[in-house]
């Protein structure tokens, strides 16, 4: 499993080999250290823990300092965990950066989405809210009946309305890797990505797609 | 670390050398247009009403009355390779950034005042 954290910069538009314009979004992507290697006889599990991004020692605590100089690794801000079948592949204190990366395949990207506040169901569900004319008024984004009446004569668990919207951990499928620039650790990708700019993303190998969708 | 907005446009597909445009201006678009595997060039001529957009994603409208008095718009993307070259062929005196009133006028009305020789 390969895997890097990120940082989203922010997105801009490029044009294809057919000259079709592509948005994208542009990652800065590592440099990364395995900072631990989680195994199934020890853990339970098998899994690489990342570090990334450098900071002065002294804004982390003791215990995570030592964590880290156990490993002959800077102080690190962020420390994420991958599933990985492949631990035998890793050591702790190894570097990855975006190399591991080919243009053209594809990957998922883990981040926390934009928080929207308490939002009606309008935007929340996508409902359709009411009508706007014809005699009818505060009906515009209202969420119309919410049950029958006295059968069933309650409201049924699970029913969409308004509420917390944004603000979770949302992945995005099946990105297309469109540049690698391992001198500036950049990672550019197709299409949007979870988050503001500045938000930390989890960027995996694409489960269910490996190869190339490109056809010609 | 560099500003992050200079980053990604260096990252983004901008041609190193475009035509200054401006609202008014009637321009001659050459585009390459591809038919199965032949390419050929096809120049549309016609009055720059609309620019919009910053950076890779600048976009420029034109718009030029065809046969029988019906007006055609096309957007072009000013950075897209498939615009091979802009020539502009004459440029005129207006007084806004979007010349959406010439949609309504027709013949002598729709025409535009000439730019006159600037020092």
């Amino acid at each position: 499993m390969r895997g890097i954290l990120g940082k989203k910069l922010g997105m801009g538009q490029i044009f294809n080999e057919k000259g079709e314009a592509v948005p994208v979004t542009v990652i800065q992507a590592g440099p990364c250290y395995v900072t631990q290697v989680r195994t199934p006889e020890r853990d339970g599990y098998a899994a690489i823990q990342l570090g990334f991004e450098e900071v002065k020692p002294s804004r982390l605590t003791k215990p995570q300092r030592v964590h880290l100089s156990k490993r002959n690794v800077p102080a690190l801000r962020y420390l994420r965990e991958i599933r990985a079948g492949d631990i035998d592949q890793y050591q702790e204190g190894q570097k990855i950066d975006v190399s591991i990366f080919q243009v053209g395949t594809f990957v998922d990207v883990t981040g926390r989405s934009k928080g929207r506040g308490f939002a009606g169901v309008v935007k929340r569900h996508r409902f359709g809210g009411g009508p706007k004319t014809h005699g009818q008024s505060d009906r515009w984004r209202a969420p119309g009946a919410i049950s029958a009446g006295s059968t069933p004569g309650r409201v049924f668990k699970g029913l969409r309305m308004a509420g917390r919207m944004g603000n979770e951990r949302v992945t995005v499928q099946n990105l297309e890797v469109v540049m690698v620039d391992p001198a500036r650790n950049l990672l550019v990708v197709k299409g949007a990505v979870p988050g503001a700019r500045n938000e930390l993303l989890i960027i995996r190998e694409a489960r269910k797609t490996t190869v190339s969708k490109k056809r010609r | 670390m560099t500003n992050v907005s200079d980053l990604i446009r260096s990252i983004e597909h901008v041609k190193e050398e475009v035509p200054r445009l401006r609202t008014g201006d009637t321009v001659r678009v050459h585009t390459r247009i591809v038919e199965g595997d032949r390419e050929r060039l096809q120049v549309f001529q016609g009055i720059v009403i609309r620019q919009q957009g910053s950076g890779a994603a600048r976009t420029f409208t034109v718009r030029r009355v065809a046969s029988h008095g019906i007006g055609v718009e096309r957007t072009f993307p000013l950075h897209s390779p498939r615009v091979e070259k802009i020539e502009v062929v004459s440029r005129a005196q207006v007084r806004r950034a979007k010349l959406y009133f010439l949609r309504g006028r027709r013949g002598k009305s729709a025409r535009l005042k000439e730019e006159r020789e600037r020092a």
